[in-house]
């Protein structure tokens, strides 16, 4: 493992460019009308920082480590949820012409 | 086995996002990315370290009902402080998840209490560091966009200078760190970087603020990519910088939008007070002020209409009124377009939302590039709540704060009709020559109010 350790890293750097480039291209097909929702859910993507939280919640016992991890899980998942949720909301309101909506009156 | 799970969970983010593309695939790519999510909570859950399934379970319930309450109770218009409170919380649990790698580095295989690898250190202290400033720069945006605090911009002496060393102060406490392994500098790295975050946001408007939200947005990313290299874990680092693209993009769009480079936003300072520099003394010239029934029978003998919202509107709450009188006058077979203007609301997409709660169908939401070449053949352009996005000075004006500014061509329309709350100036601080044109009436009134009398003027 200690020998690898560089390799390692290069890896995550390898992984972090060629995402980066991926993430150029796809947020600039994003429509400008669905901004919002774009910040909505890349809110609730980036809580998959959640992975982290968990592994250091996992071992049985209690610790200061655990504790912190708990609540890390809090946290992202107020984030997923809400994140998910209120990009769900946004996105069910964009609707198209031909229908005739006036279940709001 | 772990590693291939980790890759379906990031490639159905990218599917997530890649579903924004138009609005009938988005919904799809919404639960693409609730998918992913799902994916990887539950590989992380198979983990053999991962033991304590009722904690972690309870954690998530108590999160999750948080979320979901939040979610489902906050009014579309408030969206814009509700992303920045999310954003917060992402930085927050990045510093956790830091410091209980740097409690319990076993856990992650980044060696042991007291010689952790250096590399890891490095990156937990970057990852600890921008997760900090996201957090106190969220709260401050929070803050600011909720009106708890005043959305001007605060400015003192030497304060570029003041942030630059304390930036340098934690770059020394980062090697000091890495050299020493100390809980103790772990924390000051902690609250000296939340206190970074508030001085950065601190100088920047409220107006400024679509800017700082997606900034926000990028560094929440960053911040987990920064973990993603601790725990050599691809998912967080491929994430993480799908959302730092993200937020940088629409950083940049944004300050695209007010012709401004991301840095002078950034070392902010800009509206707010400087209402004295108003260039032309403009006190003789006269306004021609119209009501309701003005407007309903300006827009009732015209052909086509194009209405321009901006943040007044969201702030009036003037969106379902507006939409009303929109469809009495498609109604009476008048052409009634929407133009959003990038930069008009508090978050990038802020309008579009807002008429889209209202029933506005997204085919009559066009975007500045799409409808400005419009404004020529336009009868009517009805502003609300809007001015700056609308100022010709913007062209016309070199020494005008906003000079440069794309705007709409408002101008170009036959008449204009702007309803306001008083003549009082934009956020630029920058008088609006059109107030005084002959083909301008005002309205003066709440957004909302004035959009229901015309509303009634033209069923009458």
């Amino acid at each position: 493992m200690e020998a690898h350790s560089s390799e390692v890293f290069v890896i995550g750097l390898t992984v972090f460019f060629l995402a980066c480039i991926i993430g150029y291209y796809v947020v600039w097909s994003v429509t400008p009308a669905l901004h919002s929702p774009l910040m909505g859910v890349t809110n609730a993507i980036s809580s998959v920082i959640i992975v982290g939280a968990i592994l250091a919640a996992g071992p049985q016992g209690f610790d200061t480590s655990k504790i912190f991890g708990l609540i890390g899980v809090i946290l992202a998942s107020v984030n997923i949820f809400g994140g998910f949720l209120v990009t769900y909301r946004m996105l069910s309101m964009f609707k198209k012409k031909t229908k005739k909506t006036k279940e709001k009156e | 086995m772990v590693a291939i799970l980790y890759l379906i969970s990031a490639l159905l983010f990218i599917f997530a996002l890649r579903g924004l593309s138009h609005p009938e695939s988005s919904r799809m790519g919404n639960i693409f990315g609730i998918i992913g999510m799902i994916i990887a909570v539950f590989t992380t859950l198979m983990f053999k370290s991962v033991l304590s399934y009722y904690e972690i379970g309870a954690a998530i319930l108590i999160g999750g009902a948080i979320g979901s309450f939040i979610a489902l109770r906050i009014e579309m218009t408030a969206l814009p402080q509700l992303v920045a409170a999310f954003h917060s919380l992402v930085g927050l649990a990045a510093v956790f998840v830091a410091a209980a790698a740097f409690y319990d580095p076993v856990a992650f295989s980044i060696g042991k209490v007291g010689s952790i690898k250096t590399a890891s250190l490095v990156e937990m202290s970057i990852g600890t560091f921008i997760g900090a400033i996201t957090f106190s720069g969220s709260v401050l945006a929070f803050g600011k966009l909720q009106g708890t605090i005043s959305g001007k911009p605060i400015v003192f002496k030497f304060q570029h200078l003041t942030n630059a060393l304390i930036f340098l102060v934690i770059i020394f406490l980062i090697v000091l760190f890495v050299i020493n392994q100390s809980p103790t500098i772990f924390w000051v790295i902690v609250i000296v970087s939340i206190l970074l975050g508030f001085l950065v946001v601190i100088p920047i408007g409220g107006a400024d603020m679509p800017v700082v939200v997606s900034m926000l947005n990028s560094y929440s990313g960053w911040a987990a990519c920064g973990i993603g290299f601790t725990l050599s874990n691809n998912l967080l680092i491929i994430t993480g910088a799908l959302v730092g693209a993200s937020g940088a993009i629409l950083s940049y769009i944004m300050s695209k939008g007010m012709n401004r480079s991301i840095i002078n936003v950034v070392l902010g300072g800009f509206g707010g007070e400087q209402d004295t520099i108003a260039s032309k003394d403009n006190s003789d010239k006269i306004v021609k002020q119209g009501n309701a029934e003005d407007a309903a029978y300006i827009m009732k003998n015209a052909d086509s209409v194009i209405i321009v919202p901006g943040y007044g509107m969201a702030v009036a709450q003037a969106q379902h009124a507006l939409r009303e009188m929109g469809d009495i006058l498609k109604k009476e077979g008048i052409e009634v377009r929407y133009a959003i203007h990038p930069v008009a609301g508090r978050m990038p997409g802020h309008m579009n939302v807002l008429l889209a709660e209202a029933n506005v169908p997204y085919e009559e939401v066009l975007e500045l590039d799409e409808i400005n070449h419009d404004f020529p053949m336009t009868e009517v352009s009805f502003v609300i709540g809007a001015n700056d996005v609308t100022n010709p000075a913007a062209k016309t004006d070199e020494s005008s704060p906003i000079f440069g500014m794309p705007i709409l061509d408002v101008e170009k329309s036959q008449s204009v009709l702007f309803v306001k709350r008083s003549m009082a100036t934009g956020y630029s601080g920058v008088d609006n020559e059109l107030f005084y044109r002959d083909n301008t009436t005002m309205l003066f009134g709440d957004a909302k109010k004035m959009c229901e009398d015309i509303v009634k003027s033209l069923s009458a």
